[in-house]
C-alpha cells in the first residue's frame, strides 16, 4: 500500500513492468529547460501580419454599422462577408457566429478583424460600432433560454423523501474560475497551395480542424493543423482555439499573407471561456444514524451566450452530482442555461468539481445537523464494491472510495480528529469525491478515435492526435508502448501534431488520453508484436516493407448506456480520492490560509509517478484557488478583473504544504489498469477547504471563501 | 543601445523606450524568455540584470544600457538546477520555466525553505502546484558548494514582486 511518509511520495512500484510504473523524465524536458521550445508566439514567418480583434463592447443589441476610421493604407480588414463557408464557431450546436452579422450576445463578440504589418498601427488603429443596445439577462435563475436539461432517476424519490426521519436542504454556489494558462491563446495563420495551415497554442487538433473546414467551405485535405508546443491548456483551450483558428484564417487569406493573432492577457482573461458558475440545491432525506435515503438535487450552469460545451459539462455535473456515495432514491435535474456573458467552456473537471462541490459541503451539514461526526457519515455511505451509481451503474473491485477515505482520515493527527472546546484559529475539513475518465456515455462511441504505430528502422514511431500541453502525454503513451513491446522506451518516438500526419485520436480532454488512447495503443503494439514475430524492425522492413497499424476504439461489453434515459454505465473507469484540508483563519480579517492540503488519489496504475503526482499537486493548488482566491467580477457582463493584479493565483507564497497518495487500484478496463488523473485532483480541494472553514464556525456555502465572504458569514447558524 | 548579452557585446537600434522583452526577442531572436502578462506579475519574462532578476516587459531597453543581461539561452545544457528541473518535472507546460530558472539562479546558497518560496513567489506557474519546482530548488541547493559568481549589482532595476496575493489583498 502505497503512502506518503515525512512529506515524501513514496510511489507504487509492481514488480514485473519495466517502463511503466517508472518515472523516466519527460521527453521534451530539456527543450523546456534550455527556452528551446517553440510556443506559437516564438515563431515567426517571413512577411506576417498581426492580428487584432475588435468586440462589441455591449452585453446586448443589434450592430447597425462598422466605420474604420483613419487611413487604411496597409490594414487588411474583415468581416463577416468575408467568410466563405459557414458563420459558425462549429461545436455541438452551431448557435455561435465566428463574426456578428447582426445580433450581438455577449461584450466580448467578435465583430471586425484587423491586420497589418506593424503592431503599433494595429493598436492605433479605430473602429467606430453603431450599436442598438437591449436589454440583457445575466442572472441564470431569471434566463428563458435553456441550452440543455438533464433527468436521472432512481428508485422512489418522492415515496422516500416523505418516509425520511429528517430531510435536510442546502443551496449551493461556485464562480466562474480562469483557467489562466501561463501562455495565453495564439495562432498562425498561413495561406498556401489552394488551403490554409495554422500553427496554434491548442488542445484539440481536430476540433480546430472540423471547424475550419465548416467556416472556410474547404475540403478537409485543404486545412492543415499544427500543434506548437502549448503552455498550458486545462479545458481553456479545448474549443476556443477554433475561434482564433478562424480569425487568423481569414485574415490571412484576404490579405494573402501569414497572420499571427495572439492575445495579451486583458484579452484572453476577459474574451475566452471560465468553468461554469454554478447553483446546486439538495434536499436530502437521512435516517437518525446518517443513512443517506433520498437525494434531490437540482443543479444549474450558467453557460453564457452560447451553448459551446454547456450540455456535456451539465452532464458530467449531474452525474458525479451524488457524490461518491450509495443512496436507492436519486433525482437529478440539471439545467445550462443562457446569459448574455461570454460563453463558458471547458476547465478541468468539467462539471464534476462544481456539483461536488456542494454534495461535499452537504454532507458535512448532514453530520452538523444530526449530531453525528462527518467522516463517519461518509463512512457510512460510502460507494462499496457491488453498489450503484445514481444512473445504476454498478461498481467494479476497483472501487475504492473506503480506501481513500481511510488512507486519508488516517492523516489527521488525533487532536485535530476531536473537537477541542477551546476555541481555534485551526480548521480540518475532508473531502471524498470520485471522477470518470473518458467521455461521457456513449461519447466515446461517437468519436471513434484511432491511433497508431508506425515501424522505424530502429523502433516505432506512435501516431496520435493527443497533445502534450503539460501533463505529460509524449512520454506516457511512449510508456506504455514501450512497455508492452518489451523495447526500451529510447526505441519509441512520438510524431508531432499535424493533422498531416496525425488520425483523429479524439480530443486531449476528460482524462481520457491514458485510458482511452493508450488503450488503443495498447493494442497497436500487441498487433504490431504479433506482426515482427521476433523480427528485429530493420528486418521486418527490408522483408516486407512499411508497417503501419491502426487500432480504433472498441467499446467494452461492459458498457452499456442509454441517451435517452441517462442509465448504464456513464464512464469506463473512475478515480476515487479524498482530500484533508487544514486551514487558519485570521478572524479579524477573515484572510484563509491553507496551510495543508493532503491529497488521496486512486488512478488505477501511476504510469509515470513522478508525472502523476505533478498532475495531483498542480490540479491540487487550481482547486485552492478557485476556493478562496480566485473570483472573477462581471460588470455589465464585462470582466473587469482581467488582470493578474486584480485576479489572483496562488503564488509559491500561498500555496499550502501539499502531500499525495497515490492508490493503485486497478480497472480490468484501463490499460495496465490506469483509470486517469488528468481532472479528478480539482475535484477535492475546493469542499475540504470550505469544510475546514466551517468546522471554525463560519456558515460558507458559496466559493470564493474571500475574506469578505467570511466576515459576512454569520457564525454557526446551522 | 549598447550592452553586454550573455557574455557577448550587442548594439541594437530600437526605441529607448522599447520594451527588453521585445527587443530580446524580436531584435535578437532570443525567444526563450516568454510573456506572461506584460505587466509584471507572472515572472515569465524574467531575466537577470546585473545579476539580478527583472521582469524584462516592465524594462525598458535603455535601462540595461551600459550593463549585463542574461537570458535562458546562456544556461548550460548541464546545469545542475535546469537538470533537476527536468528529472522532478517541475517544467510541465514549461513556458513558465526560463523564468523561475533564472530567478531561481539568484538564490543565496543554502537557503532556507522559506526563503525560496519567498525569493519565487513573484513567478507564477499554473501546471506544478510550486511542488516540484520547490523540490527541483532544494535538491539543487544541497548539492550545489558554491554558487556561480554574481556580477555586482549597480542601478536599481524594477525587481521582480515578492509577496503573496493575500498579502496584497490587505
Amino acid at each position: 500500500m502505497p503512502l506518503t511518509s515525512n512529506g515524501r511520495m513514496r510511489s507504487p512500484r509492481s514488480s514485473s513492468l519495466k517502463i511503466v510504473g517508472h518515472s523516466p523524465s519527460r521527453v521534451e524536458g530539456l527543450d523546456k529547460v534550455t527556452g528551446r521550445a517553440r510556443y506559437v508566439d516564438d515563431i515567426s514567418i517571413e512577411g506576417m501580419l498581426f492580428g487584432r480583434t475588435i468586440r462589441s463592447s455591449v452585453a446586448r443589441g443589434k450592430l447597425r454599422s462598422t466605420r474604420f476610421l483613419g487611413d487604411r493604407e496597409g490594414f487588411t480588414i474583415v468581416d463577416h462577408r468575408d467568410i466563405p463557408g459557414h458563420n459558425v464557431v462549429a461545436a455541438i450546436v452551431d448557435d455561435q457566429p465566428c463574426l456578428v452579422e447582426s445580433a450581438i450576445e455577449h461584450a466580448e463578440e467578435p465583430i471586425l478583424l484587423l491586420a497589418h504589418r506593424d503592431r503599433e498601427a494595429l493598436l492605433r488603429a479605430h473602429v467606430e460600432l453603431d450599436i442598438e443596445t437591449a436589454t440583457p439577462e445575466f442572472d441564470p435563475l431569471h434566463s428563458k433560454t435553456v441550452f440543455k436539461h438533464v433527468r436521472i432517476e432512481k428508485g422512489d424519490i418522492e415515496a422516500a423523501l416523505a418516509d425520511a426521519p429528517h430531510v435536510i436542504e442546502g443551496e449551493y454556489r461556485t464562480g466562474a474560475q480562469e483557467q489562466l494558462y501561463i501562455e495565453t491563446n495564439g495562432m498562425i495563420a498561413i495561406p498556401e497551395d489552394g488551403g490554409i495551415t495554422v500553427i496554434g497554442s491548442l488542445q484539440c487538433p481536430y476540433y480546430v480542424h472540423t471547424a475550419l473546414v465548416k467556416l472556410l467551405g474547404f475540403a478537409p485535405e485543404r486545412v492543415r493543423v499544427v500543434q506548437a508546443e502549448t503552455g498550458g491548456g486545462f479545458g481553456g483551450k479545448e474549443e476556443y482555439p477554433s475561434i482564433l483558428a478562424g480569425h487568423a484564417a481569414l485574415l490571412a487569406l484576404k490579405a494573402n499573407r501569414p497572420v499571427k493573432l495572439i492575445y495579451d492577457r486583458l484579452e484572453d482573461m476577459v474574451a475566452t471561456t471560465k468553468r461554469h458558475p454554478s447553483i446546486v440545491r439538495h434536499r436530502t432525506g437521512v435516517a437518525k444514524d446518517g443513512t443517506i435515503l433520498a437525494m434531490d438535487i437540482e443543479v444549474i450552469l450558467d453557460g453564457g451566450a452560447y451553448t459551446t460545451l454547456s450540455p456535456v459539462v451539465l452532464s458530467r455535473g449531474c452525474i458525479h452530482a451524488t457524490g461518491a456515495y450509495r443512496c436507492p432514491n436519486v433525482r437529478i435535474t440539471g439545467r445550462a442555461v443562457k446569459t448574455n456573458t461570454p460563453p463558458n467552456g471547458a476547465f478541468r473537471g468539467f462539471g464534476a468539481p462544481q456539483t461536488q462541490f456542494a454534495i461535499e459541503v452537504h454532507i458535512d451539514r448532514i453530520a452538523r445537523q444530526l449530531g453525528l461526526d462527518p467522516i463517519a457519515v461518509r463512512r457510512k455511505n460510502v460507494l462499496r464494491p457491488g453498489d450503484t451509481t445514481a444512473t445504476g451503474q454498478v461498481m467494479g473491485r476497483d472501487c475504492s472510495a473506503k480506501q481513500a477515505l481511510e488512507t486519508a482520515v488516517k492523516s489527521i493527527p488525533p487532536q485535530r480528529r476531536r473537537k477541542s472546546a477551546a476555541p481555534t484559529d485551526i480548521g480540518v475539513g475532508v473531502a471524498l469525491f470520485f471522477h470518470g475518465s473518458g467521455f461521457t456515455g456513449s461519447g466515446e462511441q461517437k468519436l471513434k478515435s484511432r491511433a497508431s504505430l508506425e515501424l522505424t528502422a530502429n523502433g516505432v514511431m506512435v501516431h496520435a492526435g493527443s497533445t502534450e500541453i503539460g501533463q505529460g502525454t509524449r512520454t506516457m503513451l511512449a510508456q506504455i508502448v514501450a512497455e508492452e513491446l518489451g523495447w526500451p522506451l529510447a526505441r519509441v518516438t512520438v510524431s508531432k501534431i499535424d493533422t498531416q500526419i496525425v488520425p483523429d485520436s479524439g480530443p486531449t480532454v476528460a482524462s481520457r488520453t491514458c485510458l482511452i488512447v493508450g488503450g488503443i495503443l495498447k493494442r497497436c503494439a500487441q498487433a504490431l508484436r504479433l506482426r515482427l514475430a521476433g523480427m528485429t524492425p530493420k528486418a521486418y522492413l527490408g522483408k516486407h516493407g512499411p508497417l503501419v497499424i491502426t487500432e480504433h476504439y472498441e467499446k467494452p461489453k461492459e458498457i452499456v448506456w442509454d441517451d435517452e434515459t441517462y442509465r448504464g454505465s456513464a464512464y469506463a473507469a473512475y478515480a476515487f480520492g479524498c482530500n484533508v484540508a487544514t486551514v487558519r483563519i485570521e478572524r479579524e480579517t477573515g484572510i484563509v490560509t491553507p496551510l495543508e492540503l493532503f491529497a488521496v488519489l486512486d488512478i488505477g496504475k501511476a504510469v509515470n509517478p513522478v508525472l502523476a503526482r505533478g498532475q495531483i499537486e498542480g490540479g491540487t493548488l487550481q482547486g485552492v484557488g478557485w476556493a478562496v482566491l480566485e473570483e472573477v467580477r462581471l460588470e455589465n457582463g464585462r470582466m473587469k478583473n482581467g488582470q493578474l493584479t486584480n485576479y489572483l493565483i496562488p503564488t509559491m507564497l500561498d500555496s499550502p504544504r501539499i502531500e499525495v497518495a497515490i492508490l493503485e487500484h486497478p480497472s480490468k478496463l484501463a490499460p495496465f489498469g490506469a483509470k486517469g488523473v488528468g481532472e479528478a485532483p480539482i475535484d477535492g480541494p475546493a469542499p475540504a477547504i470550505v469544510n475546514a472553514i466551517r468546522s471554525l464556525g463560519y456558515d460558507i456555502r458559496d466559493i470564493p471563501a474571500t475574506p469578505e465572504r467570511i466576515l459576512e458569514a454569520a457564525c454557526d447558524s446551522d | 543601445m549598447r550592452f553586454r548579452l550573455n557574455g557577448k557585446r550587442v548594439d541594437v537600434e530600437s526605441h529607448p523606450l522599447a520594451r527588453l522583452l521585445d527587443v530580446l526577442r524580436e531584435t535578437l531572436g532570443l525567444t526563450g524568455t516568454k510573456e506572461g502578462c506584460g505587466e509584471g506579475e507572472c515572472g515569465a519574462c524574467t531575466v537577470l540584470l546585473d545579476g539580478e532578476p527583472v521582469n524584462s516587459c516592465l524594462v525598458p531597453v535603455a535601462h540595461a544600457d551600459g550593463r549585463a543581461v542574461e537570458t535562458i539561452e546562456n544556461l548550460a545544457e548541464d546545469d545542475p538546477l535546469a537538470r533537476a528541473f527536468v528529472t522532478e518535472s517541475a517544467a510541465q507546460c514549461g513556458i513558465c520555466t526560463p523564468g523561475f530558472l533564472l530567478c531561481a539562479r539568484t538564490l543565496e546558497p543554502k537557503a532556507s525553505i522559506d526563503s525560496i518560496r519567498t525569493h519565487l513567489a513573484g513567478n507564477l506557474c499554473r501546471c506544478t502546484g510550486y511542488s516540484a519546482i520547490e523540490r527541483a530548488v532544494v535538491k539543487t541547493q544541497r548539492r550545489t558548494k558554491k554558487q556561480p559568481k554574481r556580477t555586482t549589482r549597480s542601478k536599481k532595476a524594477p525587481r521582480v514582486a515578492r509577496r503573496s496575493k493575500s498579502e496584497r489583498r490587505r
